[in-house]
């Protein structure tokens, strides 16, 4: 109780001094820094839980991109199953002339089977549980689509060639993801409607599902059933198979931003540690006197061990606080991407939250402190005793135990722990031989610099250490901020520059064989400029040199990472095959030779060089492809680079004219199209109702703005190691403190004014942020440069942005700096005659 | 109390530890200020000068030497000695300050810091600075406190030597009575008095 009551006293009376201020500070932002994306993570993952069994709207579903076979539903009816149909395609909806690309899902009775639909009269607004789906002739957009056409119930769309009235808004559905939304908004309508919209056609990019629900044992029969009967581009996925995507998907998002606050915490630690040295310089007498007047060892420990943990409670009290505002922020920031309805956060993250808070102190302060404990009463007599030095390993294991631990309890894998401690350790490394260079050049020039400058450079000189820290730290930070500015601008004017004026805007799928020469014309007459056109059929690679191609290859892999796509993921999907007699000048044979007149009708095939990399084919390589259940065998004859910007008709997989001519399939093409008006385009759908219009700039602009949304997502959370830096700074002012007061001292008696000294106290942290800006800016451009490389983008180097880097550094630098010593200067000049 | 020290005057200030020596000291050289009464320094009321005034008016004018040295840990030997001038706006600080190290014969070791110098040539520099701004007034606190005796006796005669080359002001705290009988006036103090 003693311990308790003193340690309160202590601690109570010691916070004037700085140092536990400090240490508070580094402690919270840490925290901050962990629990903001801890809370987020913990609310994605929670709701990722909460409807893995939703997911799939059924306990197991069936998706194929052919027509359901009628066997499917007769065995799961056989079973005990029940069953539902669901078949989605994306096509563009219309209301008047306003259109939107959508996730069209046509349902049957009964659907979802496992979950609960959810509509309301408005969009965006709280739903209400509902049992039934949109009677035939109607439709349920969900708020999203409503949005973006500004439609109301009442209101009639048009979906392909059949006009549907909105009964209602959808608000909700089992299978829309669990916590990240999808590209495309979707709208619900009644399977019965589907054949009328005329967009189910011989090569249409639809999904079929069979939705099945019953008993495990029933479940597990009926795959056992499947794995024998299934055709091949069947495929049975259950909870088991879907939940992992999700979660991985999640839990790959989760992991960068968990990697980000890391790196806000480590810094922290650093300036934990600094805190507490100086903490422990200004305690060595109060120690010794507490000795002296018969305090044992046991004591002091017991007073020490106390504070810390006051310390890390207040610490976790306030950064908590901190991060629940952050993930706040980051919902905001990622407002589109992830549902509005994520379940409230646990309060894990919180705990986590204090476990690091003692895991630092711990590991960054406490040998340290303990140093105290070893303190000789002698002291009071003699100045000059101290504790015994600390043993190297006793203050280094703490630290690295705790830096070992908060890592990979924050990664939760070994091997990417170590991967991110290595290429941390590098950067930093790298960071602070640097900086120490450029502080060493800094002092070099300080002779010819003006008083206040030159006293700023003599103090950053003399500190070097802690300089080297301070640059490192906000170097990382402002780093770390530039590269990712550097990439948004390098992935947006990419897409602008690979949008070259002329290019076709517009890309033109399942137009029917019968009707390609009428919807050519009617282009032209639109005023479009049409490219070529080629027939398109769906197939599939069954076997490689007559090895058979798996196609139940998990999905998921692709998924759970890893380098490059897994053999097979190509070849276990369905593919669309062309033939052509020409090839385009977007199209470049690397190896092999073009078919001639004389080929056609010839069992060859051209590949594009992706699809040859990721199978690792070779010429002459028999592949044997489905097609509507016909299999055929083909050698391979090219391989080809395909210039996909130029946003021409282009496909992976090619066969000579007069082998697949008589096939079912349509036609697709692409078309410079600045239509007169809006009702154009829709004419034109409504003339031609099973062609899925897609418009490129549209699709790039949505992608762009989820690559925006993640961008600053990541920025957000790198703002913590800019905080980070703020903490190391106030650490070193505050170790420096009594320094500073006493040059403070003497420069006043010597006749120093104020300004002199607030224009030196400026000059020196001015001088550090230019450094660290320096530093930051060209190690942003190298990084840039190197992730423009490996992301294929073209690297421009950004003076104005290099600029500003440097600029906002020393002006954010030097301010603080600047700020946190102004108190330093009142110090009065008599104390030197003290 | 009331007392008046006259230009290229040499008075040392003697009495018991706590009579207030240096408290008289810092309030002669404007680093504090009395609760009552007031203060001349070179022609100027230090009480009507706030915290600025009284610093320029102690670059322009006065020069200090202190027990422990005080010399800015910082800067070189020459920097520190040429901080005087700098402080007064002058650009040409150089030549004077490393002329002043040769005076004192620490010509060799101007470039290194205050750490890397023994307590007598700290000393050593910090008389050349407080002598190389030409002071009216050279206060000086204990000056040979810190010193062994055979540093102390030399560090006293460069010091007077100085002082008699600049004909500059000389107030000096000491308990050192020998070097008190150097100065030509002695004020005792006991119990914040003079007596």
């Amino acid at each position: 109780m003693a311990v308790l009551w003193m340690a309160v006293r202590l601690l109570r009376r010691e916070w004037r001094s700085g140092e536990l201020a400090v240490l508070l500070v580094s402690l919270s932002v840490a925290v901050a820094a962990l629990t903001g994306v801890g809370f987020l993570v913990d609310r994605i993952g929670r709701a990722v839980q909460a409807q893995a069994s939703e997911v799939l709207a059924a306990d197991a579903r069936v998706e194929t991109p052919e027509p359901l076979s009628p066997e499917l539903g007769a065995e799961a009816r056989t079973l005990g199953l029940q069953s539902a149909r669901l078949t989605t395609l994306i096509s563009v909806v219309f209301r008047g002339d306003a259109s939107q690309l959508a996730n069209v899902r046509a349902v049957s009775a009964g659907y979802p089977l496992r979950g609960r639909l959810k509509t309301a009269a408005q969009a965006f607004a709280v739903g209400e549980v509902t049992h039934e789906i949109p009677a035939a002739g109607y439709c349920w957009p969900d708020s999203r689509l409503a949005a973006a056409l500004g439609a109301v119930p009442g209101d009639t769309l048009t979906v392909g060639a059949r006009a549907l009235r909105i009964e209602r808004i959808l608000i909700a559905r089992p299978d829309q993801g669990s916590a990240f939304v999808e590209f495309a908004p979707a709208l619900l309508l009644n399977d019965a409607d589907l054949a009328a919209t005329q967009l189910v056609q011989p090569a249409s990019r639809m999904q079929y599902v069979l939705l099945l629900a019953g008993s495990a044992r029933a479940l597990g029969r009926y795959d056992e059933w499947f794995t024998a009967h299934a055709r091949p581009a069947e495929r049975l996925a259950r909870i088991a198979d879907a939940s992992p995507q999700i979660g991985d998907a999640a839990q790959r998002a989760s992991r960068f931003l968990s990697l980000a606050s890391l790196v806000a915490l480590l810094l922290c630690a650093v300036a934990v540690a600094m805190s507490a040295r100086g903490y422990v310089a200004r305690h060595l007498d109060v120690v010794a006197l507490m000795k002296t007047l018969g305090a044992a060892r046991r004591f002091v420990l017991g007073v020490t061990l106390v504070q810390m943990l006051m310390l890390s409670v207040l610490a976790t009290i306030l950064g908590s606080a901190a991060g629940w505002l952050t993930q706040s922020w980051l919902l905001r920031a990622l407002a589109g991407l992830l549902r509005t309805d994520l379940p409230p956060a646990s309060a894990w993250p919180v705990l986590a939250g204090l476990v690091v808070a003692i895991a630092m102190l711990a590991g960054f302060a406490l040998p340290t402190l303990l140093q105290l404990t070893r303190v000789p009463a002698l002291r009071v007599l003699r100045r000059d005793a101290g504790p015994p030095p600390a043993r190297l390993w006793l203050s280094l294991a703490p630290a690295a135990a705790a830096i070992a631990g908060v890592i990979y309890g924050t990664l939760g894998e070994w091997r990417f722990s170590l991967w991110f401690v290595a290429a941390l350790a590098a950067a930093l490394l790298c960071l602070a031989l640097s900086g120490a260079l450029l502080v060493a050049l800094a002092g070099r020039v300080r002779g010819s610099a003006s008083l206040p400058l030159r006293h700023g450079l003599a103090n950053l000189s003399r500190r070097r250490a802690a300089a080297v820290a301070q640059i490192v730290a906000f170097g990382l930070g402002v780093m770390l901020l530039l590269v990712l500015a550097i990439l948004r601008r390098d992935l947006v004017n990419d897409w602008r520059a690979s949008l070259p004026q002329g290019a076709p805007n517009y890309f033109f799928v399942n137009i029917p064989t019968a009707q390609k020469e009428d919807f050519r014309n009617a282009l032209l007459a639109a005023g479009a400029q049409p490219e070529r056109m080629l027939p398109m059929v769906r197939g599939r690679l069954v076997a490689i040199n007559g090895e058979k191609v798996n196609p139940r290859l998990p999905r998921p892999t692709m998924l759970r990472g890893g380098r490059g796509r897994p053999r097979g993921d190509l070849a276990d999907r369905e593919q669309n095959l062309t033939w052509a007699a020409e090839l385009g000048d977007d199209n470049h044979i690397i190896a092999g030779r073009w078919w001639g007149p004389a080929d056609s009708g010839k069992p060859l095939v051209s590949l594009a060089s992706e699809f040859q990399e990721s199978l690792d084919l070779k010429l002459g390589d028999r592949l044997r492809f489905d097609v509507a259940g016909e299999q055929f065998d083909v050698s391979v004859a090219s391989f080809r680079k395909v210039k996909w910007d130029s946003f021409r008709p282009n496909f992976f997989i090619m066969f000579p004219p007069g082998l697949l001519d008589g096939t079912a399939g349509s036609y697709m093409t692409s078309a410079l199209f600045q239509p007169r008006s809006a009702g154009a385009l829709a004419a034109l759908v409504r003339r031609f109702p099973s062609v899925s219009i897609f418009n490129i700039g549209d699709l790039l602009a949505q992608v762009r703005s989820v690559i925006d949304k993640a961008v600053t997502a990541v920025q957000s959370v790198f703002i913590f190691t800019l905080f980070a830096g703020l903490t190391v700074l106030l650490a070193a002012v505050q170790a420096s403190r009594d320094e500073r007061r006493y040059e403070t001292a003497i420069l006043r008696v010597l006749g120093a004014g104020r300004a002199m000294l607030l224009r030196s106290s400026f000059a020196e942290f001015a001088v550090m942020g230019l450094l660290a800006g320096l530093l930051a800016a060209c190690g942003a451009a190298l990084g840039g440069y190197l992730l423009a490389r490996q992301l294929d983008l073209h690297y421009r180097f950004d003076g104005l942005m290099w600029s500003a880097g440097v600029l906002c550094t020393t002006l954010l630098v030097g301010a603080s700096g600047w700020l946190a010593t102004r108190p330093v200067l009142n110090h009065p000049p008599r104390t030197v005659l003290d | 109390m009331s007392c008046e020290i006259h230009a290229r005057e040499s008075v040392a200030i003697i009495g018991p530890s706590g009579a207030g020596k240096s408290t008289l000291l810092a309030l002669f050289a404007g680093l504090d200020l009395p609760t009552s009464g007031r203060v001349w320094l070179a022609g100027e009321d230090l009480t009507t000068l706030d915290e600025d005034g009284r610093a320029r008016l102690r670059a322009a004018r006065v020069g200090f030497v202190f027990q422990s040295f005080h010399l800015v840990p910082s800067l070189t030997a020459l920097e520190n000695v040429m901080l005087p001038l700098e402080l007064q706006g002058r650009r040409d600080a150089r030549p004077p300050a490393l002329e002043m190290l040769g005076r004192v014969g620490l010509g060799a070791r101007v470039d290194h810091y205050p750490r890397q110098l023994s307590g007598g040539e700290q000393q050593r520099v910090a008389m050349a600075r407080a002598s190389i701004g030409d002071p009216a007034v050279l206060f000086a606190d204990e000056p040979t406190g810190n010193l062994d005796t055979v540093t102390g006796a030399r560090i006293i005669d460069l010091f007077f030597e100085l002082n008699a080359a600049a004909q500059t002001t000389l107030v000096l705290v000491t308990h050192d009575t020998s070097l008190a009988a150097r100065c030509s006036r002695v004020l005792t103090m006991d119990a914040g008095a003079l007596v």
